[in-house]
């Protein structure tokens, strides 16, 4: 192709796939290379991110879901015009006209014109009230709208309709409905008992779903009232959502006389070429080996070929993998392979659990050796692993439903990533091969997630390949013998686990000791506060002495989270989050006096904000005073043991979990750990306190109580797992030490419970093995360990406030007993807060 | 001790040596600014910088944690972990930001800062 002289190249839409085809050719273009670049787009933004167009309505703004900004085509050297689709193509002369009357010359012209929602032909959908669900502007519509509107439903039980399905339960409509002509949803991708899981889970979060549904009329007058069906039933809204499919772009095509298919779409070939050589059409408005290929992946590798071509190289367009995995409205759902294939083609392996709302499907070759496809509904989490098996044609284990049910045996099932053939591709985002990611861990040394998103890109599209990516780097690591090791930073060549095994032998008590013995330089803000972590889980010590202030993570220097305008918030320990009368209002004066703004935190207790330094040890001698003691909430440590009322006043209680949740909390108050700490105890299985999201959990049984571990809230959520049931307290404190000082001495550094977890070869039956059966013989140790920790324990805050020396510290300024000068508060619904910078 | 050459600094007393941590930091109020000083103690080297962060305009950097980057001595911002060349004033992980640096000199355990 020509690639001599200045190329011009024409782009009709700035949709993701138009954009990507400019990223690639960029990427691609080696110096010498000429390029002019025209980009003409319909909309009035940039091109932006529509697989995830959903999480506009649960806060992204459209800012968020842009994939580059107007300065990048500038900063480019790209021509972008907004808002001015070309309206007409003139062969013979190579020239396009737009809306606004630029006419430009290419030498090549790539439609990437995507495609629009596809609107049945029903009486009335022209009413008001009727939406289709395909662009920001669209939603715009559909927020305003549905301020006015009670009950709305959405035609199309596809992906997109649910998403949109669930967009109007997050709008507050009161009713939402799911209207699908087929007998099931997403018939594209599951099949009727997949289906039927799924529907299960809608309908707990509030959708109501009517399958095998015609809709025959949409009724009302200039607004929608309503929709009737052919089986004369009618459903009553006032708002409705058509998500009935997609309608390729080809208008435009058409009228410049290229080949289009009646059925829609612009027939290209292997180049993605059109029935017009110079131009080419990808992405959802071109119409690849008679279909067209409705998902981001093969619409950006469609962007990849021509941008591959054009600059000179070779590339075809084979036939794309169309297997998906997605997360629905929470609800994992995935199909690869050929999933609805049936006996005797096929050996059928089904598993259905509709307590856990879980399916899983495989279809496995009549002779049992070959994976064919398979469906996945609740639990995806094997789905790069059973995607590649079968797209590499992976001979199975005998026991081929391992696959899906995990192994019953104790070893993992599957023969894991590495035995992946070299050409089996990891990271479809940016199609890199498991032999290209081998090749830059063993050859280029590339050893790290970090490195390998830089050098070959692995990873940096939807991410969902990153662990499989971590698995092979280490197992590379691994075959060529080479010991994987995370090394704390430049100052220490040592593992945090291996560095408080040295710090444990040698007893070092200090900072500067421990960095003399086994560091260099002088130490940074990631191996300082780690020491101070490992000093404290190992000694105990006031973390403020000697000379462990500043090597202390900036809550815990100050015994205070550093808040807005530089405050420090307070929080005293309330176990169980039982407080008398006495001491909240102790609180409350205290609040008062010192200015404070005042919330019940979700761990029950009372966060205090808007401190000033110069203040910290003033209010906490009057809490401490009052019998309040440090509630360690600025450190990775113990935080609160959440508990209900149990059957202290509760009809349900079975068990006093306050008694048992103020116990519990006592007794590692003041704990460090890799992170922090959450636990609480329900007294009944109705699990008011949400024990099940805790890094440790008790619930109440008839007989005793439940222990459940690493579980995790925030941006991860996991449930807790069951360590032991039934057990009585003591026997469950006992195992909470050892789970506890397990994981203090064995996690990486801010590693939360749960990705220790997740990390732990064997998984929790090691876990258990270790904590519960005792195969290691350390249990005894672990114990003693934190029966040693437990009896050094002293509040802080009170050993601040009597040492004058250590008060000194709680200044602003060195040389001037003032509060810093630059707070400011505004006052926020009757209380106040630190003003924003302008 | 700082080695930049400055054309008619005025010198302040900041404060006594023992006002300052070893191997932390702390803030002066000289002449209505607020002045970060940081006691490098393994070292024998003081440095001082703007108190404020340019990066959310906090006045925090002197309760910030002090350490090297390949020899460097660089203290990170306590509210998002920003952290600046001492040297240059530079911020090491964000090239848009940069903080002013001011000659410190230690003399009789009183510690002057140029400005």
């Amino acid at each position: 192709m020509n690639t001599i002289s200045n190329t011009h190249i024409v782009v009709i839409g700035n949709g993701m796939v138009g954009y990507k085809f400019c990223e690639k050719l960029l990427a691609k273009k080696k110096i010498g290379q000429q390029i002019t670049l025209t980009v003409f787009g319909e909309e009035p933004r940039v091109a932006y991110d529509r697989v995830h167009l959903s999480e506009y309505f649960a806060g992204k703004t459209a800012d968020d879901l842009t994939l580059a900004s107007a300065d990048w085509y500038a900063d480019n050297g790209i021509r972008l015009f907004l808002s001015d689709p070309v309206v007409d193509i003139d062969r013979e002369e190579k020239l396009v006209r737009s809306h606004h009357g630029h006419i430009v010359y290419y030498d090549y012209l790539i439609m990437a014109t995507g495609s629009g929602a596809f609107v049945p032909s029903i009486p009335g959908v022209e009413k008001d009230g009727v939406f289709v669900y395909r662009t920001i502007e669209d939603l715009e519509l559909i927020q305003s709208y549905a301020r006015k509107a009670r009950k709305g439903a959405v035609l199309g039980g596809g992906l997109l309709g649910l998403e949109a399905a669930k967009a109007l339960l997050d709008l507050g409509l009161q009713e939402a409905h799911v209207v699908e002509f087929a007998s099931r949803l997403m018939p594209r991708q599951i099949d009727d008992a997949g289906s039927r899981i799924l529907q299960n889970q809608l309908e707990s979060l509030g959708l109501q779903i009517h399958l095998a549904k015609s809709t025959q009329e949409i009724i009302g007058g200039d607004c929608i009232e309503g929709m009737q069906f052919n089986d004369n039933s009618i459903l009553d809204v006032d708002m409705l959502v058509i998500s009935a499919g997609i309608r390729p772009r080809d208008e435009l095509a058409k009228i410049a006389g290229l080949e289009t298919h009646p059925r829609g779409g612009i027939v290209v070939n292997n180049q993605l070429q059109t029935s017009d050589p110079s131009i080419f059409a990808i992405g959802e408005c071109a119409l690849a080996h008679h279909m067209i290929y409705g998902l981001i992946a093969p619409g950006y590798e469609m962007a990849d070929v021509v941008a591959t071509l054009l600059l000179g190289g070779e590339k075809e367009f084979l036939p794309y993998d169309m297997s998906t995995k997605l997360k629905l409205i929470g609800t994992d759902v995935a199909s690869f392979g050929d999933p609805f294939i049936e006996e005797p083609a096929c050996k059928t392996i089904r598993y259905e659990n509709k307590a856990k709302g879980v399916y899983k499907r495989i279809n496995v070759s009549p002779d049992g050796k070959t994976l064919l496809g398979g469906i996945l509904v609740g639990d995806a989490e094997q789905y790069n692993m059973l995607l590649q098996t079968c797209k590499s044609r992976t001979i199975l284990p005998p026991d081929s439903e391992d696959l899906i049910l995990g192994s019953r045996g104790g070893e993992e099932a599957g023969a894991g990533v590495m035995s992946f053939p070299d050409d089996a591709l990891i990271c479809s985002c940016e199609a890199v091969t498991k032999g290209m990611i081998c090749h830059e861990v063993s050859e280029k040394g590339n050893h790290t997630m970090d490195a390998l998103k830089k050098s070959c890109k692995a990873g940096t599209g939807c991410g969902g390949c990153v662990p499989m990516v971590k698995d092979i780097i280490s197992g590379v690591m691994k075959q060529n013998g080479i010991y994987v090791r995370n090394v704390v930073c430049e100052h220490f060549d040592y593992s945090r686990q291996e560095l408080l095994d040295l710090v444990k032998m040698n007893g070092a008590k200090t900072y500067g000791a421990v960095l003399d013995e086994f560091g260099k330089g002088d130490g940074c803000e990631v191996c300082k506060p780690l020491v101070a972590s490992l000093l404290a889980s190992l000694w105990n010590e006031n973390i403020l002495q000697k000379d462990r202030a500043p090597i202390q993570d900036s809550n815990d220097r100050y015994l205070a989270n550093i808040q807005k305008g530089g405050t420090y918030s307070v929080v005293p320990r309330i176990p169980g989050g039982e407080i008398t009368p006495e001491k909240l209002i102790i609180i409350g004066q205290v609040a008062q006096q010192y200015g404070l703004y005042t919330k019940i935190t979700g761990g029950q207790r009372i966060d205090l904000f808007g401190a000033h330094l110069n203040d910290l040890p003033d209010i906490w001698e009057q809490l401490i005073n009052a019998g309040f003691e440090s509630g360690h909430a600025y450190g990775k440590s113990l935080r609160t043991v959440k508990s209900c009322v149990g059957s202290t006043w509760c009809r349900f209680g079975v068990q006093d979990s306050v008694t048992f949740a103020i116990e519990v909390e006592d007794r590692y108050k003041g704990l460090r750990s890799p992170h922090k700490l959450k636990s609480a105890v329900s007294g009944c299985v109705r699990e008011c306190a949400e024990a099940q999201s805790k890094d440790f959990g008790i619930i109440a049984t008839e007989k005793g109580w439940n222990l459940y571990v690493c579980g995790n809230g925030g941006s991860k959520p996991q449930h807790a797992q069951l360590l032991a049931t039934d057990v009585d307290k003591e026997t469950c404190l006992k195992l909470i030490d050892r789970f506890l000082m397990f994981y203090i001495k064995t996690a990486d550094p801010l590693t939360r419970t749960a990705t220790w977890l997740n990390k732990m070869e064997g998984g929790m039956s090691y876990l258990k093995a270790v904590v519960v059966d005792d195969v290691l013989g350390i249990a005894a140790e672990l114990e003693y360990d934190m029966q040693k920790l437990i009896d050094v324990y002293q509040c802080e805050w009170k050993e601040v406030v009597q040492n004058p020396e250590l008060r000194k510290r709680f200044s602003h300024f060195v040389n001037a007993p003032v509060k810093d000068p630059s707070i400011a508060f505004e006052t926020m619904r009757d209380q106040k807060r630190a003003k924003e910078w302008a | 001790m700082e080695t930049k050459t400055q054309n008619a600094v005025t010198w302040h007393i900041a404060c006594h040596i023992n006002d300052i941590p070893e191997d932390g930091g702390g803030c002066a109020l000289i002449d209505g600014k607020q002045i970060a000083i940081f006691n490098f103690a393994r070292r024998g080297e003081w440095y001082a910088t703007d108190n404020q962060c340019p990066h959310r305009q906090q006045m925090a950097v002197s309760r910030g944690m002090i350490g090297s980057h390949e020899g460097e001595p660089k203290v990170a911002c306590p509210f998002h972990k920003k952290t600046f060349s001492l040297q240059s004033g530079q911020c090491l992980n964000d090239d848009s930001y940069k903080i002013n640096t001011f000659p410190v000199m230690v003399k009789e355990n009183l510690v002057y800062i140029g400005i």
